[in-house]
């Protein structure tokens, strides 16, 4: 036995030596950045099409928009961009923005009021997934060349309708507002396709990066434009890297082979916390967890069980367990930072009050099912549900299925209780408000299977002509305070309770600088970073 | 294997040809036939899943008018059987359509993820055999002793531990602390598109390249993901090896040759494994087709871009050209290395030409 004994006495002290003797971290170089993230969503990267989160991150760095939001002021809300100014007309229904002057695009074309009219038009007419964030303003693709219009150096858009005019900036300040290279784009036109099968893979813009390369789960390029209006960014090229696993991020950020890791799981942030030259910072996220009863159900359509459903939810049980430092508590559909997001809580885990509201209705035990899409914290969520519900005599069935599964029987109205996610599409109020407290027709019939409020079969208590009322406020703090008032209702009528929001937790090597990650309202900006 | 037996009857039913055209009639016929079999199959699930195509392209907030227009594009709106046609006419003129994920031809994507695939399973597949043959050799010569039973804890090691463990403990300890191995992906980010794409294999193209720098950081990239494989396979093999020939040395014939005086090496390597060779061929392609299938786990956690993945993340959303693209090119592998494994067998056991 005693060569056995050398060898592991061998192993062991060799691996002592091993840990002791850790190699120096690498470093990335100082003009590039270096990122880790699950980059697997990206289906295109036409911003007329574009509209997963990593397809946004790519959009927001390379295209410039109307109005943009400022990376390091993002609270200041929309901000001049290659619009330099905007007047409303008299009837609140025209904008006319008057384009920059000396702004080139990559390619070295200017940028022309006709860019603009042709990235928005061409983003009516080619009719993708995220265009009704342009076509809800009353543009078709037969009305487009009238109600989008270039003179000069201006451009303006005529809405069917008056509407709030930070409602149509914020709709602007989308990725689909990115205003594309006209005579590049058209160079590449395919059967009458305005470019789009050539922008899905190449891009044509006037912001701050260009891109270098995109290789779909493997990772995507970009180098700095030098034509960039706001000069060219310190970050000379910014490399993402699809890396899926938490823990390989985690350790490539240790190692020094990455700069930022933007998907550590809770696990991974406490064990990274408090090393040397990783910071860990939190970010609000627009998505909202919620859950929802359907009002087609005799006993879940009764006020008080509605009002029982929001006693019995641990809120604070599950955010500081399973889901710490990964969401937040949350209880009303703005998300934070959302212009007329408010910040009250009312809501705790009291099962006395949900059991005398029940009392109050009538209501003895009763079962009923809950679809739940399979990801981990929502299953989680589900049976801490599932667990406090059954405090209250309400037996509740879970059953787990895909996205697609969960969804469609959700979208069909046949779910008595739904646990899901929501994400707004864009940095308005009324994506939200327009989906949790608008329903004009509840009917079967009317199949709005984009709104949340018919898909739960609930007309809305009156909500809905106040979300009616404030899409078309002119005045931005009478409007933030419309949101406010809606919001206040919700949270008592409304058969939705909204339980947290979103926070992304990421590692970031310390001599990473003003790196934002968009908050809710927007994605990722690279052209500030410093090293 | 089953073509000898074929090889047997075709020639009795057709005298006029000759046996090694009947051969590869046939060879050519069954794989065609399984083929078809393996695309009609994987294109009926594609269609009856319980998934929206149109869905995850277009997302769940789309109106229906843009809902309606992607239904059409796809030309789901055609009988089933129609679609399938269309379909195997396409992929006989090598187009596989377009991933509905990421706009980009399926052909394209599979000539870019393959190569990282086949790279890694070759290495891996290479390590098992190199170990897991001697490993089992010794194994059954050594019967019963400490280095079977060493033997065997390494094999059931590498049988039951899960290979996301091992490769996250790998990860851990030779990238994480001793620094020893280059990180996840193929290749460190300032190598990146330095070598020209000839074959799509890092280490052959940057060989071709002269690219030393290049190959010696893709080195200590797979070298980690593919020992893990390796170690996989190995498990495997070894095990197998040791069953097939303790069948050997326990037969007649090698008792006549030890009483005859041979050397226990002859004996060994020369008799006893000879008499194997013609079962760990079949064994060694099976392990290879596995590795090759993509080992998604593997190819997860090392950030390996490569078919495994390709078509889990294909599956997982519904992007059905990917899959069935996918799913051909694997079936075809699976048919090429049952022939090639075939051939060997013809080469290595007279009797099956017979």
């Amino acid at each position: 036995m005693k060569p056995f004994k050398n060898i592991m006495t061998a192993v062991v002290m060799g691996f002592a030596v091993g840990m002791t003797a850790m190699p120096a971290l690498a470093e990335t170089p100082a003009n590039m950045l270096v990122i880790a993230n699950r980059i697997d969503d990206i289906t295109t990267l036409d911003p007329a099409e574009s509209f997963e989160f990593a397809g946004s991150d790519v959009s927001r760095n390379i295209y410039g928009k109307l109005v943009n939001f400022d990376p390091l002021n993002l609270a200041a809300g929309y901000q001049p961009d290659l619009a330099e100014s905007w007047t409303v007309s008299e009837d609140g229904k025209t904008i006319t923005f008057t384009m920059r002057e000396g702004v080139k695009f990559a390619s070295g074309n200017p940028v022309r009021a006709e860019d603009a009219a042709f990235s928005l038009r061409r983003a009516v007419a080619l009719n993708k997934t995220p265009s009704f964030i342009l076509t809800q303003f009353g543009f078709t693709p037969e009305n487009v060349n009238d109600t989008i219009k270039v003179s000069g150096n201006t451009v303006s858009i005529t809405t069917d309708k008056r509407y709030a005019t930070s409602f149509v900036l914020n709709c602007l300040t989308a990725t689909i507002g990115g205003i594309v290279d006209e005579v590049e784009v058209m160079k590449h036109e395919a059967d009458g396709d305005m470019g789009n099968a050539w922008l899905k893979t190449n891009t044509a813009g006037s912001g701050a990066y260009t891109l270098v390369s995109w290789k779909p789960n493997d990772s995507v390029t970009l180098k700095s434009n030098p034509n960039f209006y706001l000069g060219e960014p310190a970050m000379k090229k910014v490399i993402v890297r699809h890396v899926q696993e938490s823990s390989t991020q985690r350790l490539m950020l240790e190692r020094g082979d990455i700069d930022v890791a933007r998907n550590l799981n809770p696990d991974d942030v406490a064990g990274i916390t408090g090393k040397d030259g990783v910071a860990i910072d939190s970010a609000l996220r627009g998505r909202l967890m919620y859950i929802s009863v359907n009002q087609k159900h005799p006993i879940l359509s009764k006020p008080e069980v509605r009002q029982a459903i929001k006693y019995l939810v641990d809120y604070e049980g599950m955010q500081n367990s399973f889901l710490k430092g990964q969401y937040t508590i949350h209880q009303n559909f703005l998300p934070a930072t959302y212009l007329g997001a408010v910040d009250e809580n009312p809501f705790s885990l009291n099962i006395a009050k949900a059991k005398e509201l029940l009392a109050s209705a009538g209501v003895g035990p009763f079962e009923i099912e809950v679809g739940v899409r399979e990801a981990q914290e929502r299953i989680e969520i589900a049976q801490s549900l599932q667990n406090t519900f059954a405090q209250a005599g309400i037996t509740l069935k879970i059953t787990v299925g895909t996205a697609k599964q969960i969804l469609s029987r959700y979208r069909a109205r046949e779910l008595d209780m739904y646990m899901g996610a929501w994400g707004p599409d864009y940095p308005d109020p009324h994506t939200n408000a327009g989906t949790f407290a608008y329903n004009p027709d509840n009917s079967d019939e009317a199949h709005a299977t984009g709104l949340l409020a018919w898909r739960n079969a609930w007309d809305t208590d009156g909500l809905t002509d106040q979300v009616a009322a404030a899409v078309v406020e002119g005045d931005r703090d009478v409007r933030a305070k419309m949101y406010a008032d809606i919001q206040a209702e919700f949270r008592e009528k409304a058969p939705f309770a909204v339980l947290y929001q979103k926070i992304e937790q990421t590692g970031r090597a310390e001599n990473v600088h003003n790196l934002n990650l968009g908050g809710a309202i927007t994605a990722v900006s690279y052209w500030p970073v410093t090293k | 294997m089953a073509m000898a037996e074929n090889n047997g009857s075709g020639r009795r039913k057709s005298p006029l040809l000759p046996p090694v055209l009947v051969t590869i009639l046939k060879t050519v016929g069954s794989v065609i036939v399984t083929m078809l079999g393996l695309t009609f199959v994987t294109f009926v699930i594609g269609r009856v899943m319980p998934i929206d195509p149109v869905l995850s392209i277009v997302g769940e907030q789309a109106s229906k008018s843009t809902y309606d227009e992607a239904y059409a594009a796809l030309g789901l709106d055609k009988p089933i059987i129609v679609q399938f046609f269309y379909y195997i006419w396409d992929v006989l003129h090598g187009d596989f359509g377009v991933s509905l994920l990421n706009a980009r031809p399926v052909a394209e994507d599979i000539r870019r993820v393959f190569p990282a695939t086949l790279e890694l399973a070759t290495i891996g597949t290479f390590l098992g055999v190199v170990l897991g043959v001697p490993l089992g050799v010794i194994a059954a010569v050594k019967r019963g002793t400490w280095i079977d039973q060493v033997a065997r804890v390494v094999a059931l090691v590498g049988y039951s531990m899960p290979i996301f463990w091992l490769g996250l403990m790998g990860l851990l300890i030779f990238y994480g602390i001793l620094g020893w191995v280059g990180g996840p992906g193929r290749l460190g980010i300032f190598y990146e598109d330095i070598v020209p794409t000839v074959t799509g294999m890092i280490l052959l193209d940057s060989m071709l390249a002269g690219e030393w720098d290049v190959f010696w950081n893709a080195t200590t990239h797979i070298v980690l993901p593919a020992s893990i494989l390796g170690y996989y396979s190995m498990a495997y093999i070894s095990r197998m090896t040791r069953s097939f020939m303790l069948e050997q040395l326990s037969a007649e014939y090698i008792t006549t040759a030890r009483v005859k005086g041979l050397p226990e090496r002859t004996v060994i390597w020369r008799h006893a494994f000879g008499n194997i060779k013609v079962q760990l061929i079949t064994v060694i392609a099976l392990s290879y087709a596995n590795l090759l299938e993509g080992a998604v786990l593997t190819e997860t956690i090392f950030s390996w871009p490569g078919i495994g993945q390709y078509i889990t993340t294909a599956l997982l959303s519904a992007d059905m050209n990917a899959v069935l693209g996918g799913t051909v090119v694997v079936g075809l592998i699976f048919v090429l290395l049952n022939i090639f494994s075939d051939l060997l067998y013809r080469f290595f056991d007279p009797r099956a030409t017979k």
